[in-house]
């Protein structure tokens, strides 16, 4: 039996992609396989006694070594926030191309604390701060300095001891282009060296905790316990500055998708499940559900959303187990139709997620698919015509010629650039002043124009010549013919509308990061979760495959 | 050091706050990627020409023709560049396109090196005594490096070069002979069995 992929006209809907999982896909989960045999090492560990100082990680195979620095600062409690617009943080970080010397280091301290505003070099290829959750950090700094391990009820309700503010990467202040890294044997996929740094990050904030403890009270500290440790992960505060990222890199969007979308066709196209497999996704699916009770968010919208997932799982849980037998042919197709009739986005997304864990032999060559030489693509067919561009776009965008932008609310908001942070920003055209310096994201706004400017032009006429007069839509004239080729490059839906909520852009590339716990602050931030329940680096040559699902949480 | 992807973010704004539509700008950020990955001062002309822009009136040229000249004002390298690229597969007949006062003309540069691309042919680039080969997009061959700002090219020629060999028949001919020594002379049995497929080439 063939199934037909995903129609991207559903798939690429922000409210679907907006329920996204995370998912053996995921980068944090890709990057542990592909740097599991590599050396892991705490080279140096100079904090004082109260946690402030330096720290240097690496992981280490053959003659590649990648060193996370680490800086810890002592912070007054007035400087302490996740806001892009903070310019003090608890610690900071870079992960450095090979072993700093004490001259990096120097030159480092200088630079790393400053983020934004310090300078870095082709030799660091990743930067990031975080603030500590100082209830919890305290929590756990006075239970183990009293010799006892700290309250598990607090630590799941937050579920890490720090939250990242930012995380950057290719090219920015100075770090690595990507062209330095990407062609190299480890670099399998995006976001790789992203995902160390986080990684080694949340190494440290244990050793930092465990550190201050035992200074505290010497004699009675006791470390915090490696189960423990390991249901902890890191924390992530995510703005707007995320979302223009999906809309900027179209192919590569495009890959994730696709993979996502190739795999469940696959799964679904596998005649007779074998019994382990099918085991193997009850197993997961139901320890699965502590993810979803330990997902906690003041978000009534995120509470509605995860309600629904819940009670969704639960009756899915139920059908498997009364009325599914997976000797059936074609069992994961049923199960997928099924859910189609009888649950929501959330539901289905996150069973669609589930449905992976048994098939590495599926998805493991997807993976070295996710990422995309972007450049490839960039210059415009100028030799096809009219009628030719006219015609993808019916096709592409049939759903985004119905909208009217005449109509205010279809128009509402600009995305620009912040002068003072130059990060992206959303605001209402009619409110608020700026919209002259507004960005070209309004993707579907731009290609209902240029379907108009096509329609008044001679359906024979090559681009070049439409051109001529026409240069104000180039931008998406180019997206257009990207879109062709790659099915899954443009979301489905009106990003300048009154009803977007851009936190659904957000959740997109966070779950192909793997974050876990969404926590929608705003309909503009949100707080995730990263690499809990994930192995310590110690033990990360011999791990259990299925972490996700066997948090303590 | 300015990282390519700060370079290219950086003009592809500063080219939109000049004036220029997004998707030209766009064209812009990756065109100064190129010329400083390349080691070709991109961003110390650009820098020179958005000031002067501001000040002074260019020629928008739209539609290229062989012989392209205008007495009053200078043309601009990024109209040019654009329209360039984009009607260059029209263009390619024309065997050689000129241009007269072209101002900048190291802006105009990558526009020209990515038609080599899309035509997949070489392309020769003279501004007034300098010569820049350009190679589909991947090198740029030149006797002229440390220019520095170029404000005005009087006379431009583009020549699109043949796809051709850069040798002699003989001296290739004298090379394979010598390739020739990595081959081992076959004997009937090794005619019989060592190519692995059928007896007949046809088949």
């Amino acid at each position: 039996m063939k199934v037909e992929l995903r129609d991207p006209k559903i798939v690429m809907k922000l409210s679907k992609l907006g329920s996204f999982h995370q998912s053996k896909l995921s980068f944090l989960r890709s990057f542990l396989k592909e740097f599991k045999d590599w050396n892991y090492k705490r080279d140096l560990f100079e904090l004082n006694e109260l946690g402030f100082g330096i720290a240097v990680y690496s992981f280490k195979k053959s003659n590649r070594v990648y060193s996370l620095i680490c800086f810890a600062n002592q912070l007054n409690e007035n400087e302490r926030s996740d806001r892009v617009i903070a310019t003090k943080w608890d610690a900071a970080f870079t992960l450095y191309d090979g072993v700093p010397t004490k001259h990096d280091i120097e030159r480092l301290r200088n630079e790393v604390p400053k983020q934004e505003v310090g300078r870095l070099s082709y030799k660091e290829l990743t930067l990031s701060r975080a603030n500590k959750s100082v209830r919890v950090f305290n929590h756990v700094v006075d239970s183990l300095s009293k010799g006892k391990q700290p309250d598990i009820s607090l630590l799941s309700s937050v579920g890490y001891l720090y939250r990242t503010t930012a995380v950057y990467g290719s090219g920015k202040f100075g770090l690595a282009d990507r062209f330095r890294i990407k062609d190299r044997e480890e670099i399998c996929g995006p976001f790789r060296l992203e995902m160390m740094l986080v990684y080694l990050v949340r190494q440290f904030t244990f050793d930092q905790v465990n550190h201050v403890a035992k200074n505290k009270n010497p004699k009675k500290a006791v470390s915090l316990d490696l189960e423990i440790c390991k249901s902890l992960g890191i924390g992530n505060s995510t703005g707007l500055g995320m979302a223009p990222f999906i809309v900027n890199h179209p192919t590569l969007l495009n890959n994730w998708v696709l993979a996502r979308e190739t795999v469940l066709k696959k799964i679904r196209e596998i005649q007779n499940v074998e019994k382990k497999d099918g085991d193997l996704f009850t197993k997961y699916l139901k320890k699965s559900i502590k993810n979803i009770t330990s997902w906690n968010t003041d978000s009534i919208y995120q509470q509605n959303k995860i309600k629904f997932l819940l009670k969704d799982v639960n009756n899915f849980i139920i059908f498997l187990e009364k009325n599914f037998n997976f000797s059936s042919e074609f069992a994961f197709n049923k199960i997928y139709l099924w859910l189609e009739k009888n649950s929501g986005d959330e539901c289905i997304e996150y069973i669609v997620s589930m449905m992976m864990e048994p098939y590495d032999q599926i998805v493991n060559p997807l993976i070295n698919k996710m990422s995309s030489e972007e450049d490839k693509y960039f210059n415009i067919p100028t030799n096809r015509t009219v009628l030719e561009l006219k015609d993808i776009i019916e096709n592409k965008y049939k759903e985004i010629l119905k909208i009217d932008f005449t109509k205010n609310e279809n128009n509402q908001n600009f995305w620009f650039i912040s002068k003072n942070k130059e990060e992206p920003r959303l605001a209402d055209r009619f409110e608020e002043k700026g919209s002259d310096l507004e960005q070209p994201l309004a993707i579907a706004r731009d290609i209902k124009k240029l379907y108009e400017a096509l329609s008044v032009a001679k359906n024979s006429s090559k681009i070049d010549k439409f051109l001529l007069n026409n240069n104000h839509l180039r931008h998406v004239v180019r997206r257009a013919f990207i879109v062709e080729k790659f099915p899954y490059s443009e979301i489905q839906d009106n990003t300048i509308s009154k009803s977007i909520i851009p936190i659904d852009m957000l959740r997109l590339k966070l779950s192909f990061f793997g974050a876990l716990k969404f926590d929608p602050r705003s309909d503009k931030w949100l707080r995730i979760c990263m690499f809990q329940g994930a192995p310590l680096p110690e033990n990360l040559k011999n791990y259990d495959e299925g972490w996700v699902y066997n948090s303590l949480n | 050091m300015k990282s390519l992807s700060e370079i290219d973010t950086v003009s592809k704004r500063a080219s939109r706050a000049s004036g220029f539509e997004w998707g030209i700008a766009e064209e812009v950020g990756k065109n100064m990627r190129i010329l400083e990955m390349l080691g070709i001062s991109g961003i110390k002309n650009l820098n020179h020409y958005y000031k002067i822009r501001s000040k002074k009136n260019f020629e928008k040229i739209k539609l290229i023709t062989k012989e392209n000249q205008r007495s009053q004002l200078e043309y601009c390298p990024i109209t040019a560049g654009v329209n360039f690229l984009d009607q260059v597969r029209s263009l390619e007949n024309l065997n050689e396109i000129k241009f007269q006062n072209l101002a900048y003309p190291i802006l105009f540069l990558p526009f020209i090196g990515r038609a080599s691309e899309v035509l997949g042919k070489k392309i020769l680039l003279k501004i007034d005594n300098r010569k820049f080969l350009l190679n589909y997009n991947t090198s740029i061959y030149t006797n002229n490096l440390d220019d520095g700002i170029i404000t005005i090219g009087n006379n431009v020629v583009i020549t699109f070069l043949d796809n051709k060999d850069s040798f002699e028949e003989n001296e290739w001919r004298e090379l394979y002979k010598l390739s020739e020594n990595t081959f081992v002379e076959e004997n009937e049995s090794l005619k019989q069995s060592g190519a692995g497929a059928g007896l007949t080439d046809n088949d």
